[in-house]
């Protein structure tokens, strides 16, 4: 490792294990190989994606645009604006309930038509400049303010910026492979968000990718290494155990994939969000990466569904952790890294609860027997297995995760709407996706992350 | 299963709300479970679940109670047996105890659902589980030859003022079955008190051999008589509640419930922590001259008899790791547990009228459990403003 080892290059000795937490044996982890350039007829592009922005349309229909124009802009703060991933004419406005708006959907050219940013040279550009060129372009959406996870306010310095080098979410994409090619973007990335916090830039890794990975040789990072299961990837957890927010400071957290977009458009001057991404799941065909832009819809990779057997097939944009039900005629997200297929499971299992053993259902408590196979992957599917219910079962959730914070005790004050006792009990440190695994063990099948969501915009709206 | 799934569509619609039997929708809905996992999916956030339930979490532990249930049941003869100088054989007295113990739970079942799904129809909530297992729990701390109709009534209690009143499972302050037991206890002493109740026909008296006392070892160990060995306690020989008195059979329902990770170890381990600490302590305190009969002399019985002995092994493993009743966090759930042995031990050797305190250090330690989650959960904010300090 030391002889990749630059000036700037600091060892250190953040070493953090983490006992707590699981990964689910799910079945369909996509291979290391590049199997479709997915060119699309129509990419969408989804307010919805952007949390608890008030979204303003800035396109008509019929009009033209080029990848990099500005398509939604955030209403209270005009500046920030949303971008078309691709050159085309903005072909459909789909409006949903009370004209909610859902969709932008621009039928592409297909001649990548860029719209050229005027951008800083890295090295010598000023703070003010930098976030200038990410706002105008619309990258700066990618980055995400913590607390809260949305887009972040320009004008707050945030204490330090934290990525994570590696994903640990079930089927995650491996980023040694789908960004190895980006190595030099994904440098200047780090370098131009450098300058914007003096509290540096964090990067983290697992110990199977550690020494091995090419993103240790990256320049102006301050980094840590994390062992244990999921989630253990999340900035979230990184965060907590790195530098925990407290009240009234702001980190900001950036993917992997939105460095190299970044680095593109200091090095380029365009706004380019192409990523190579994983297809996988139990209900994918030949689960492998595709390269597409975020928008896609995903009947363009329709031969990757496998339509075969009862059950229907739920295509999700993201991970099955926190993902989001998008329909086989649905476009993948924004911040997606990754589809997911899995089987709707719209079944009545007899007598499922009492049976000693249930070859197809993964627990992680040793109520079944499925313990007897630790190394079995599993063709989970959406049925919930069982009702709803009131909180009963105590402990679980501390199991999965590794934070110093009582996740029963926080959600109820949610519930409540207990703003002094959110704030008290760690609202601030933790996102949706850090519970997402206590929803996946909870007995009583209570919907977490709803509830995470619900106390974070009450918490917006009422610090705001 | 396509007939009983054909049987249900059919009948669903009269069952649903706007149908002929649209009220009794709690009631269908908590049977066409019972045969089937319903085909709810998820909505959008975690898009696959673990494959437990509550339906699953109750099954386990009652599959746990059955070594205790079983042994209990052939206990019950085999006590009978004792007390009237018979030869009964293994099965001729497991049969007399089955006889016996059955409609215990058949009393406690039916009066218990019965209210539990009258109170989801009245709220119009799904059936919940959780009397599944308190409803096996209560026949299992009774006496024997407790009268059904006085079951009946402190299953009734337990159900309405310990559980339904503040909204159902999950909501109750105190262990529902400890509730029905401590119901009978004040409110019938003076049928259920004494040395005669633990022996199936000892309270009628018919048959039994002269000077045949029936008295459980507590009893006897308060009074400074002879108690048996403690292997015939370990192994649930005594005379006693009918699931209680088989340490063995209860520790291999713990093994279950450990196993499977359903009930808590920092409880169990932390009630026979404390019983064993305070039953140290006590032992070093007690006076030497102490007379037979007097405290003193109680004092001075070794404390791992206690484990042996009554309730404590019974309420260590499947009352106190009740999780709705007891500490929610786990460091609030060692003093929680601990607390319980400790009080358990005190109550049973220092108060001069009732012999067993596993019981009551429960339910007293069930009112404080959310008190000590609260500290516990207050050192974690304090935690959190000390760190938010630190920096500036």
């Amino acid at each position: 490792m030391c002889i990749f080892a630059p000036k700037f290059f600091k060892i250190m000795s953040n070493h953090i294990r983490l006992s707590k937490g699981l990964n689910i044996p799910l079945k369909g982890s996509a291979k290391n190989q590049i199997t479709k350039t997915v060119s699309s007829d129509i990419i969408a592009v989804k307010p919805t994606d952007f949390k608890l922005v008030n979204i303003k349309l800035l396109v008509k229909e019929g009009d033209i645009v080029k990848a990099g124009t500005p398509v939604l802009a955030d209403k209270k703060r005009p500046e920030i604006v949303f971008c078309s991933p691709a050159s085309g004419v903005v072909s459909e406005i789909i409006r949903g309930e009370k004209r909610k708006l859902l969709e932008v959907r621009i039928k592409t050219d297909k001649t990548n038509d860029f719209l050229a940013f005027d951008v800083p040279n890295i090295k010598t550009a000023k703070r003010e400049e930098i976030i200038k060129s990410l706002v105008e372009s619309g990258l700066w959406a990618t980055i995400k303010q913590r607390p809260y996870g949305i887009v972040p306010n320009p004008d707050v310095e945030p204490k330090a910026i934290f990525i994570s080098a590696f994903d640990s979410s079930p089927l995650a994409p491996d980023f040694d492979f789908a960004l190895k090619a980006e190595f030099e973007n994904i440098q200047t990335a780090v370098n131009a968000l450098a300058k914007l916090t003096v509290g540096g830039v964090h990067l983290s890794f697992n110990p199977d990718n550690g020494s091995s990975s090419p993103f240790h040789r990256l320049e102006n990072t301050i980094q840590h290494v994390f062992a244990g299961p999921h989630p253990a990837g999340n900035t979230g957890i990184q965060i907590h155990h790195i530098n925990p927010i407290n009240k009234g400071e702001v980190v900001w957290t950036v993917d992997m994939y939105a460095l190299a977009a970044i680095g593109r458009l200091f090095n380029k001057g365009i706004y380019d969000v192409h990523k190579t991404i994983p297809v996988t799941g139990p209900r994918a065909v030949n689960p492998s990466y595709i390269t597409c832009l975020p928008g896609m819809k995903i009947s363009d990779i329709a031969e990757y569904i496998d339509n075969s057997g009862e059950l229907d097939v739920r295509a999700i944009s993201g991970n099955v952790l926190t993902g989001e039900n998008v329909g086989k005629d649905g476009f993948l997200g924004f911040y997606h890294n990754q589809i997911t297929f899995i089987s709707e499971g719209k079944y009545h299992e007899m007598f499922g609860w009492a049976k000693p053993f249930r070859a197809k259902k993964f627990s992680v408590s040793r109520s079944y027997f499925s313990w007897l196979m630790p190394k079995k992957e599993y063709s989970l599917d959406s049925n919930i297995n069982g009702g709803e219910r009131a909180f009963v079962v105590t402990g679980e959730y501390e199991k999965v995760l590794p934070m110093d914070i009582y996740p029963m005790f926080l959600l109820k004050a949610i519930l409540a709407e207990d703003i002094d006792k959110m704030e008290a009990l760690g609202i601030y440190e933790i996102v949706e996706e850090d519970l997402a695994l206590c929803e996946f063990v909870c007995p009583s099948k209570t919907e977490i992350q709803d509830i995470v969501s619900k106390g974070i915009a009450l918490m917006v709206k009422e610090m705001s | 299963m396509k007939v009983f799934k054909n049987i249900i569509d059919n009948i669903k619609p009269t069952f649903s709300k706007g149908g002929k039997l649209g009220f009794l929708h709690s009631t269908f809905d908590a049977f066409e479970t019972f045969l089937f996992v319903p085909d709810t999916v998820a909505k959008n956030g975690v898009h696959i679940k673990d494959s437990i339930d509550l339906k699953r979490v109750m099954t386990v532990v009652i599959v746990a109670l059955m070594p205790a249930l079983l042994f209990g049941m052939w206990n019950t003869g085999y006590q009978h047996n004792l007390a009237i100088g018979g030869t009964m054989g293994f099965w001729e007295m497991f049969f007399f105890g089955f006889i016996k113990v059955l409609p215990l739970i058949i009393v406690s079942y039916v009066v218990g659902l019965g209210i539990e799904f009258a109170a989801a129809q009245i709220r119009g909530h799904e059936v919940n589980e959780g009397f599944l297992v308190s409803g096996m729990l209560i026949p299992l701390i009774m006496p024997v030859d407790v009268p059904l109709w006085i079951l009946a009534l402190s299953v009734a209690f337990a159900v309405i003022v310990g559980k339904e009143v503040f909204g159902g499972t999950g909501m109750n302050i105190w262990n529902p079955a400890l509730l029905s037991r401590a119901f009978v206890f004040f409110a019938y002493p003076s049928q259920i008190s004494g040395d005669k109740i633990w022996i199936a026909g000892l309270s009628k008296g018919e048959g039994i051999i002269d000077g045949f006392s029936g008295a459980t070892p507590l009893a006897n160990a308060k009074a400074g008589l002879e108690i048996p060995s403690l292997q015939d306690m370990f192994l649930g020989l005594i005379p006693g509640s009918i699931g209680e008195t088989s340490t063995l059979a209860i520790l291999i329902g713990a093994a279950i419930l450990l196993f499977t990770g359903i009930a808590s170890w920092r409880i169990m381990l932390s009630v026979f922590a404390g019983g064993a600490a305070i039953g140290i302590l006590i032992n070093l305190l007690a006076p030497a001259t102490a007379q037979v009969g007097e405290i003193g002399h109680y004092m001075a019985l070794p404390f791992y008899y206690h484990f042996v002995m009554g309730g404590f092994a019974f309420g260590a493993v499947f009352m106190a790791t009740d999780p709705v009743t007891g500490s929610q966090t786990n460091s609030g759930k060692y003093v929680y547990g601990f607390l319980i042995g400790v009080f358990a031990v005190i109550i049973r050797v220092f108060n001069p009228g009732y012999p067993e305190g596993m019981m009551l250090s429960i339910l007293l330690m069930n009112t404080f459990a959310p008190l000590i989650d609260y500290v516990v959960v207050d050192r974690n904010i304090k935690r959190r403003l000390k760190r938010a300090a630190l920096k500036k």
